[in-house]
């Protein structure tokens, strides 16, 4: 299987396991601001997620099969091209390459690690902040325990933190996988330059809102 | 001696094919034992390594760069010819071979260039089917320019860089031969001696550039495809690393040099700056169909060339020359150019250049139409001059650019050395005293695609394989030689550089035997160049060891060519007492200042044997005849 | 001007290398940088050192040979230019200057400032060609090539092989370079035949010489002394994956 070992074909395996990401990113976001409506929007929401459990644990092999695949082809490739450039340059000015291209692996680390955290807190209930209980309609009270947790500074400042991650990884990561997928010609590399930044940003914004609108008390139990 | 050029006899028009069918093949089967040595990979060795690995034979291919692709035919901007006659107007196969022994003088044989003209299709086919991206129309065909000295437009190009892509396009090929096992490269490999046994070409002894190796490389022939010789002028549109090295080892093991005065003086390259340069840069002449050579009229002129009124102006190649006007062939305008810097009339530092001006073209055409067309170029001369060649006129003077001259060679492209074939620019055969615009790249690729395959099998048929092994005593004494040569370089440790010498060569060369000749600079130049010889073996430094990446020695030894073969080259040019194409004396000029050439006295190759150094060279002539061409007062009026 | 040179010396493949200081006097802004190293080695030979080693030979930007990182970027760093064609002007008086060789785990130092480029000869072999034979091919207008798409294989074969995209490269991959190729002969008739064999040829046979994957930093491009574009790594990805159907 050539595309699992070769050059390009494990970089066509990161675009479309990135991509996925992506979408899961984008459905996620679309899913979390149910928040804003209150607890009938989010815990509604949640309810209908978890009404039909094989599809549930499908969705969640198939995520967790994405993310490995681009984890560890991530960190392959990462340590393969390390090695191709023993980087012994006394003087190297680079022209192009962003503090976000550069850093991948190290955004993309932090995000698994923040992935498994987010996990073990809101989908495990692992973690001491966790309020689980029933709301008023008898579903679960998913925007009681989101808006508990986050009202902890650390908690919310812990997933801005990570949110930025996510608009360095995807900076680079949106026009990139563009590229690999060779979605791209001379007009279109400067305008997936800019769109990668400008969507990335909006993620980010998007999705810190809803601690920093917790935090900032607008939105209370 | 008589020198027979083993020409077919009988009409010219099939002689090529009628030749292809009295020369002997080799059996398929047996091809692959028997080794071919190509020394050079540019257009004819690249080619030629690539056909002759396709056909079954061994090859070894050898080039001083680090890679194939980088032969000096990478260079070549303008464009390649063919009589495909694609623009419908007027060409053909006659017309090509009318036009190249006509922009030759007379100088150059009748069946070769026949032969050239007939093969030239074929190359075009061949390249596009490489992938060779030349240019085309709208509609999706081949597009054809006009080039230096034609009256059709016959010219094939690939932007403004028609050689790289051409030899990219053989390169190619070679690639693949390498993939098949066919070709064997040695890239960073420099061939210093011909190891001949019994009279026959056998072997080379080369130099690996990178461990200082020396070894012998044995084969059944030898291809010896190195290109052009006139950094002998130091200053030259020539790379670097152009030398006249592996013909002139080749010669001191008995080959004749032939022609070498027949060198050719680019009319539109970038003049010099100071002292410190280290080449010349040509400029493409095709900009000659846009462009329009003036000097100012008064002398001494140092307005800006803005501030020039268009009656203080003289185009000259359109005054002189009205039919072809700014298309003048190469030495004509070389010349011409000279002519009106000598008149005090140049202009830009040292009043060494005139004026290329493109106004009239972008009000005519656009400045888009004109950066389409030579858009690369425009950006080069900016790059070396800081000047934008839009707004201001380009200024250009003529440079040493190709050698007609080279080995000797009969219709097979063989030497006198039986098994030593030479091809492309390293050999004399085709563009007589003078070479027309995009024909050197339509001759490489014609030696090495479409003659070579066939002349070689024909000499293959008749030897047997691995006669000779590389323990041989013959190539024990060429290492030792050579090693001894060079040993010698290295433990002179005078007092000047290698490149001092080199330039000291080069201005003998380009004061006494450059545009214009006479018997008094020939002799004096080689009254001066034994002189400079001797100082170089006495107190020349060459720094290092042999036994490691030694760019120093590499040098060295190319200049010791050089100042043996700058003789040669000086003494054919006082031997030929005639003009004739790029060899201009000033003693044999027309009324007008044209070219006047002694077909009574001089109508033959001139071919030298080397006897020595320091001894006196011995002239073979191969008489030219003309049955189909007549022998004419050449003219561009 | 005067201007302080810190060259990379290295003897041989083996050796351990070092920057050493060297002042370059009297430099004419009308030189090349290879001419004003010229002059500096012609002051080492005169002083008995040994001069600094460089590749070089057209000097015209076309051959490819010449390869030197200046100041951290490889050719210098000015827009479409190659070392051999940077012109001294571009420096003023006193400036320093970092001169170093091509670095990559695949072009290893042979001395100084030259490195062995035999992998890109290698990625090449690996089917930078049509299989066409010599001769026996059809007429040159026998089959049409749009203008765009001929213009289009003359960007991609603006390529001089010269190795920058390498050297700039941060995971040291020679994807532009291959690209290049892959697009050329991928975008005309000629080349179509084997389109699918020659892109997973030769991508495969640049990983196997040891250059890196690409990662898109586009660091490549801007130092292409050709201007190659990256728009041809996208093509080079499509055609990949037409591959992978095939
Ligand atoms: C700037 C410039 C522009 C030109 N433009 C045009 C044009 O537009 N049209 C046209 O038709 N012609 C043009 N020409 C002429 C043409 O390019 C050359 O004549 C032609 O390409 C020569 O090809 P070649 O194969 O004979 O030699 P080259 O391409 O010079 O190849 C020589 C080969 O020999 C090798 N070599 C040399 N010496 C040794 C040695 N001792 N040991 C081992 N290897 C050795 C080199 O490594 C190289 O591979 C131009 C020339 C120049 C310089
Ligand atoms: C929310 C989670 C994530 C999303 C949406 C995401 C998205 C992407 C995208 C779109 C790309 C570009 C692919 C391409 O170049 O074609 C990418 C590249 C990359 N990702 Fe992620 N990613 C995520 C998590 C991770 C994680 C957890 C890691 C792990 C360690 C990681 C490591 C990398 C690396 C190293 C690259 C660069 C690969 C290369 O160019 O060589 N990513 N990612
Ligand atoms: S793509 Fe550009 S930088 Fe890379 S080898 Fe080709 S010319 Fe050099
Ligand atoms: S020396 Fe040829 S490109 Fe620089």
């Amino acid at each position: 299987m050539r595309i699992l070992t070769s050059s390009v074909g494990r970089k066509i395996l990161m675009s479309i396991t990135g991509q996925l990401l992506i979408i899961f990113v984008l459905i996620h976001l679309i899913g979390n601001s149910t928040i804003f409506f209150g607890p009938n929007g989010i815990n509604a929401y949640a309810k209908h997620l978890h009404d039909l459990p094989p599809l549930v644990w499908a969705f969640r092999l198939f995520m967790l099969a994405a993310v490995s695949v681009h984890i560890c082809y991530g960190v392959m490739l990462t340590l393969e091209n390390k090695a191709a450039n023993p980087g012994a340059y006394a003087v190297k000015r680079n022209l192009k390459k962003s503090f976000a291209s550069e850093n991948m692996i190290w955004t993309g680390v932090l995000l698994a690690g923040f992935i498994i955290y987010h996990l073990l807190q809101f989908t495990v209930h692992g973690t001491p902040d966790i309020v689980v209980g029933l709301d008023a309609a008898n579903r679960v009270d998913v925007f009681k325990m989101v808006v508990t947790s986050f009202g902890h500074g650390l908690i919310s400042v812990t997933y801005m933190a990570a949110m930025v991650m996510l608009f360095l990884h995807l900076s680079h990561g949106i026009p990139s996988f563009l590229q690999t997928m060779g979605w791209n010609n001379e007009k279109t590399i400067p305008v997936y330059a800019t769109g990668g930044k400008v969507i990335s940003a909006i993620l980010m914004v998007a999705y810190i809102s809803i601690p920093a609108v917790i935090l900032a008390g607008l939105l209370k139990l | 001696m008589i020198l027979d050029g083993k020409c077919p006899k009988g009409p010219i028009q099939t002689s090529w094919d009628r030749h292809r069918f009295d020369m002997k093949l080799v059996n398929p089967a047996n091809k692959r034992k028997y080794k071919i040595l190509v020394v050079g990979t540019g257009l004819a060795g690249g080619a030629a390594a690539a056909s002759l690995g396709e056909l079954g034979y061994n090859v070894e291919a050898f080039c001083y760069q680090d890679s194939a692709r980088r032969a000096h035919s990478i260079a070549a901007q303008g464009g390649i010819n063919a009589a495909k006659n694609y623009p419908n107007d007027g060409d053909s196969i006659y017309r090509l071979f009318y036009d190249t022994i006509k922009g030759g003088d007379f100088r150059a044989r009748e069946a070769d260039v026949w032969r050239l003209a007939q093969v030239s299709n074929n190359i075009i086919d061949q390249c596009v089917a490489q992938g060779v991206p030349f240019a085309r129309d709208y509609a999706g065909y081949l597009d054809n320019r006009s080039f230096g000295g034609a009256q059709v437009s016959r010219t094939f190009f690939a932007r403004g860089q028609t050689g790289q892509q051409l030899l990219l396009g053989a390169y190619s090929a070679l690639s693949r031969q390498v993939k098949a096992g066919s070709v064997k490269l040695f890239a960073r490999t420099e061939m210093l001696d011909l190891v001949v046994v019994d009279g026959e070409a056998k072997g080379i002894t080369i130099r690996d550039l990178v461990t200082g190796e020396i070894r012998t490389h044995v084969g059944d022939a030898v291809v010896l495809a190195t290109g052009g010789y006139v950094n002998v002028f130091y200053l030259s549109t020539n790379a670097m690393g152009c030398s006249v090295t592996a013909n002139w080892r080749a010669v001191k093991k008995g080959a004749y040099f032939a022609n070498p005065c027949y060198t050719q003086i680019h009319p539109t390259c970038i003049p010099q700056t100071g002292e410190h340069q280290s080449k010349l840069t040509l400029m493409s002449e095709s900009l000659r169909n846009d462009g329009r050579c003036w000097a100012p009229k008064k002398k001494g002129d140092t307005r800006a060339p803005g501030e020039i009124p268009e009656e203080e102006r003289d185009y000259y190649l359109e005054r002189k020359y009205p039919s072809f006007g700014n298309l003048a062939p190469r030495d004509i305008a070389s010349r011409a150019a000279k002519e009106q810097c000598d008149d005090s009339r140049g202009v830009g530092p040292g009043g060494r250049g005139v004026y290329l001006d493109f106004a009239d073209s972008i009000k005519r055409l656009g400045e888009d139409t004109i950066r389409s067309r030579y858009g690369n170029l425009f950006e080069m001369y900016e790059k070396i001059t800081d000047e934008n060649a839009y707004k201001v006129p380009m200024r250009i003077y003529p440079a040493p650019h190709y050698s007609m001259g080279g080995l000797w060679v009969d219709y097979n492209c063989e030497s006198n050395v039986p098994g030593l074939f030479v091809l492309g620019e390293a050999n004399f055969s085709v563009h007589g005293a003078n070479r027309l615009g995009a024909s050197a790249l339509m001759q490489g690729l014609a030696d090495g695609y479409f003659v070579i395959p066939y002349t070689i099998a024909n000499y293959l048929a008749k030897i047997k394989p691995g006669s000779v092994k590389a323990d041989h005593p013959e190539c024990k004494k060429s290492i030792e030689d050579v090693t001894g040569y060079n040993n010698k370089l290295l433990s002179i440790n005078g007092k000047k550089t290698v490149s001092e010498f080199h330039r000291e060569l080069g201005k003998i060369m380009w004061e006494n035997v450059g545009m214009a000749r006479s018997e008094q600079s020939l002799k004096e130049a080689i009254k001066k160049i034994p002189v400079l010889r001797e100082e170089f073996w006495s107190n020349v430094k060459v720094t290092g060891s042999g036994a490691e990446l030694n760019q120093q020695l590499e040098n060295a030894g190319r200049v010791a060519d050089f100042l043996e073969f700058g003789e040669l080259l000086a003494k054919d040019a006082l031997h030929r007492n005639e003009s004739c194409g790029g060899h201009f004396r000033v003693e044999h000029q027309m009324p007008d200042g044209e070219a006047k050439r002694d077909d009574e006295n001089y109508c033959y190759v001139g071919a030298w044997e080397f006897k020595g150094v320091d001894k006196e060279p011995e002239l073979h002539k191969e008489p030219l005849t003309f049955e189909n061409v007549h022998l004419a007062v050449r003219s561009y009026k | 001007m005067n201007l302080t040179l810190h060259v990379w010396r290295q003897n041989g493949a083996k050796a351990p290398g070092k920057l050493e200081q060297y002042e370059a006097k009297n430099v004419s802004p009308d030189q090349s940088f290879l001419e004003m190293l010229d002059e500096v080695n012609e002051q080492l030979i005169k002083n008995g050192k040994e001069p600094i080693v460089f590749d070089h030979d057209c000097r015209e930007g076309i051959c490819g040979m010449c390869s030197q990182v200046i100041n951290g970027v490889p050719h210098g760093g000015q827009e479409r230019t190659t070392v051999c064609q940077l012109h001294m002007r571009s420096f003023s008086d006193g400036d320093t200057i970092y001169i170093e060789p091509w670095r990559a785990l695949a072009f290893p130092i042979l001395k100084d400032l030259i490195v062995d480029r035999s992998n890109l000869e290698k990625i090449m072999q690996a089917g930078g060609y049509t299989s066409c034979h010599t001769g026996g091919v059809a007429d040159g207008n026998a089959i049409l090539v749009p203008q765009p798409a001929a213009e289009y294989a003359m960007d991609a074969a603006e390529c001089i092989g010269c190795g920058a995209c390498v050297a700039a490269c941060p995971n040291g991959s020679a994807m532009l370079y291959t690209s290049a190729k892959v697009a050329q002969l991928a975008v005309l008739p000629q080349g179509q035949a084997e389109a699918a064999q020659r892109v997973c040829d030769m991508t495969d046979a640049a990983q196997a010489a040891g250059f890196g994957n690409c990662s898109n930093h586009y660091e490549c491009q801007a130092a292409c002394p050709k201007g190659v574009s990256v728009k041809f790594i996208a093509k080079l990805n499509r055609e990949y994956q037409k591959a992978l159907f095939k």
